[in-house]
């Protein structure tokens, strides 16, 4: 499993229910029993069965940021899994889901380093193993006006800062992607600047909004939605959301990323949510709800100004996009 | 019949529906499968539709631009008779492109898309490229040509030159970061240009 050492008495992967069937248990119970009968007849279940659906995640807790909290209808799955911008695997937004079939997570090794007292080698289990799984529904506000309410899993990247410990002169935290040409087709052409780098100001790492996911719909994290791990800040442009992280280096600088190196009139370092700057490319004042027709209006930090609009007070975020 | 004859009266027929294609494809499937965000036009169908028609407006474009020098080469001196319709289909695709991005994606909140037009470069582009384009397909009528003047009527087509290139610039801009797709439209546009480029500097040449 991704995310815990095993134990003798844990649940095999192939033991845990898949989500489809998880979803729909009377029917399940039924077909079982039917089955059941089957094997006592000598017919032999397929095995490979469990290992073709993702696998839910065990021990998933609620969090303050729920459905209700959220206030709106979440986004199907499919859309989320099948509508990615995620140009190390192709720059349309069905490549990632195509391309990533093959990725390989597993096992994945996450460098912290920098202004850190306990740098290292972390290997994602041992990384993930002391913090409890939370899900957490936030929306989803992509730069090219389109939007999601997503409920992801993961853990509270604050933990995560306060565990290795950062020394004073950590003021920002700088993400890195795996670049891996062998496994992601796109990073062979110059989309980028590769590896894709992004970056946080330490107080927005800090932020209890800022999230560590490895997984979504309470199930491992697809390839494709940057598995094993990727940061998500709701408040932020989707873009800020690094995928598939190998490398946070902590240090006194503001770290370069890879949109504001491409087109740096468009992408700033803090790419907030904010529908009152205006956009070379796009216009930011509404969004396009994925599954609705028509645009909304698009909400100050996307609707999370409470949480995190203290942070830039006094700041003129018209300069600083 | 003569060979002309069955140009005009058999493959121009076949080539005219043929240009409908495109459009016929995305609306009976919009309309089959609704606007979902499930279904076979992806999660975003407004987007794929309106990205769609932009693509097929520079495909007729460029095709359109294409059969001079694909005569000049092989001598294949028919394709001359499609010249015109293809021309005008790529105006049409251009024109439900926009109304696309018009209806569909905007809305019609013209508030919004003034704004865009006076602040988003690419759109700037666009839209310019509509107005370079609009009296092309309006005079491309025999009538047209006569009431103009053969001489006129080939100056002021050779606007379509830079309809050509705005039209590469627009989808090179409207894409982010560096992307193989609008490098290689613009690729084809550079060797149909430079194809004539070429050959007027030859007349040129040959004249003095």
């Amino acid at each position: 499993m991704l995310i815990k050492v095993k134990k003798a008495s844990d649940a095999k992967s192939s033991e845990i229910t898949p989500h489809s069937v998880y979803l729909d248990r009377r029917k399940f119970l039924a077909t079982a029993a039917i089955a059941g009968a089957g094997v006592a007849f000598g017919a032999i279940a397929p095995p490979a069965f469990a290992a073709m659906t993702p696998q839910m995640l065990p021990g998933v807790q609620k969090s303050k940021w729920t459905l209700d909290s959220v206030g709106e209808k979440m986004t199907d799955k499919d859309p989320v899994t099948k509508y990615n911008n995620f140009y190390e695997f192709g720059t349309g937004k069905t490549d990632p889901y195509k391309n990533a079939t093959k990725f390989k997570t597993k096992p994945w090794t996450l460098a912290i380093d920098g202004a850190v007292e306990k740098p290292g080698q972390y290997n994602l289990e041992d990384l993930l193993k002391p913090h409890a799984l939370e899900e957490r529904v936030y929306r989803m506000r992509c730069v090219e006006a389109w939007s999601m309410v997503i409920p992801w899993v993961g853990i509270s990247l604050a933990d995560v800062v306060k565990r290795v410990g950062i020394k004073s002169d950590a003021k920002y935290v700088a993400f890195e992607t795996l670049n891996d040409p062998k496994q992601m087709p796109g990073v062979r052409r110059p989309v980028l600047n590769w590896p894709y780098k992004e970056g946080l100001r330490i107080d927005e790492a800090m932020n209890p909004l800022s999230l560590l996911a490895v997984g979504l719909y309470g199930e491992e994290m697809p390839n494709q939605n940057g598995a094993p791990i990727r940061l998500v800040v709701p408040w932020k442009y989707g873009f800020k959301s690094i995928k598939s992280i190998v490398k946070m280096t902590f240090q006194a600088t503001m770290p370069a990323t890879a949109w504001n190196e491409s087109a740096p009139q468009e992408y700033g370092f803090y790419s907030n949510v904010n529908p009152t700057v205006n956009h070379r490319r796009w216009s930011q004042a509404k969004e396009r709800r994925i599954g609705d027709f028509l645009k909304r209006p698009t909400k100050m930090f996307n609707g999370y100004e409470e949480e995190v609009g203290q942070m830039y007070a006094g700041m003129d975020l018209r300069k600083l996009y | 019949m003569t060979r002309n004859d069955v140009i005009r009266k058999i493959v121009k027929p076949v080539v005219f529906v043929a240009c409908l294609g495109p459009l016929a494809w995305v609306a009976w499937t919009a309309y089959s499968s609704g606007f979902g965000p499930s279904g076979p036009l992806g999660a975003n169908p407004i987007e794929y539709i309106n990205r769609y028609l932009g693509d097929w407006a520079i495909r007729f474009l460029l095709a359109a631009l294409a059969i001079t020098p694909v005569r000049g080469i092989t001598g294949w001196n028919a394709i001359m008779q499609f010249r015109r319709m293809i021309g005008v289909y790529a105006f049409f695709y251009v024109c439900l492109h926009m109304s696309s991005y018009i209806g569909l994606d905007q809305f019609f909140d013209w508030a919004e898309i003034w704004k865009d037009i006076t602040k988003r470069t690419y759109i700037t582009v666009g839209i310019a490229n509509f107005f370079l384009l609009a009296p092309l397909a309006a005079t491309s009528t025999q009538g047209m040509i006569k009431r103009l003047g053969a001489k006129r009527w080939v100056k002021l087509h050779k606007l379509v030159y830079p309809a050509g290139i705005l039209a590469c610039i627009h989808f090179y801009m409207m894409r982010k970061g560096v992307q193989l797709e609008p490098i290689i439209y613009a690729a084809i546009c550079a060797v149909l240009l430079g194809y004539r480029l070429a050959k007027h500097l030859q007349k040129k040449a040959a004249a003095t």
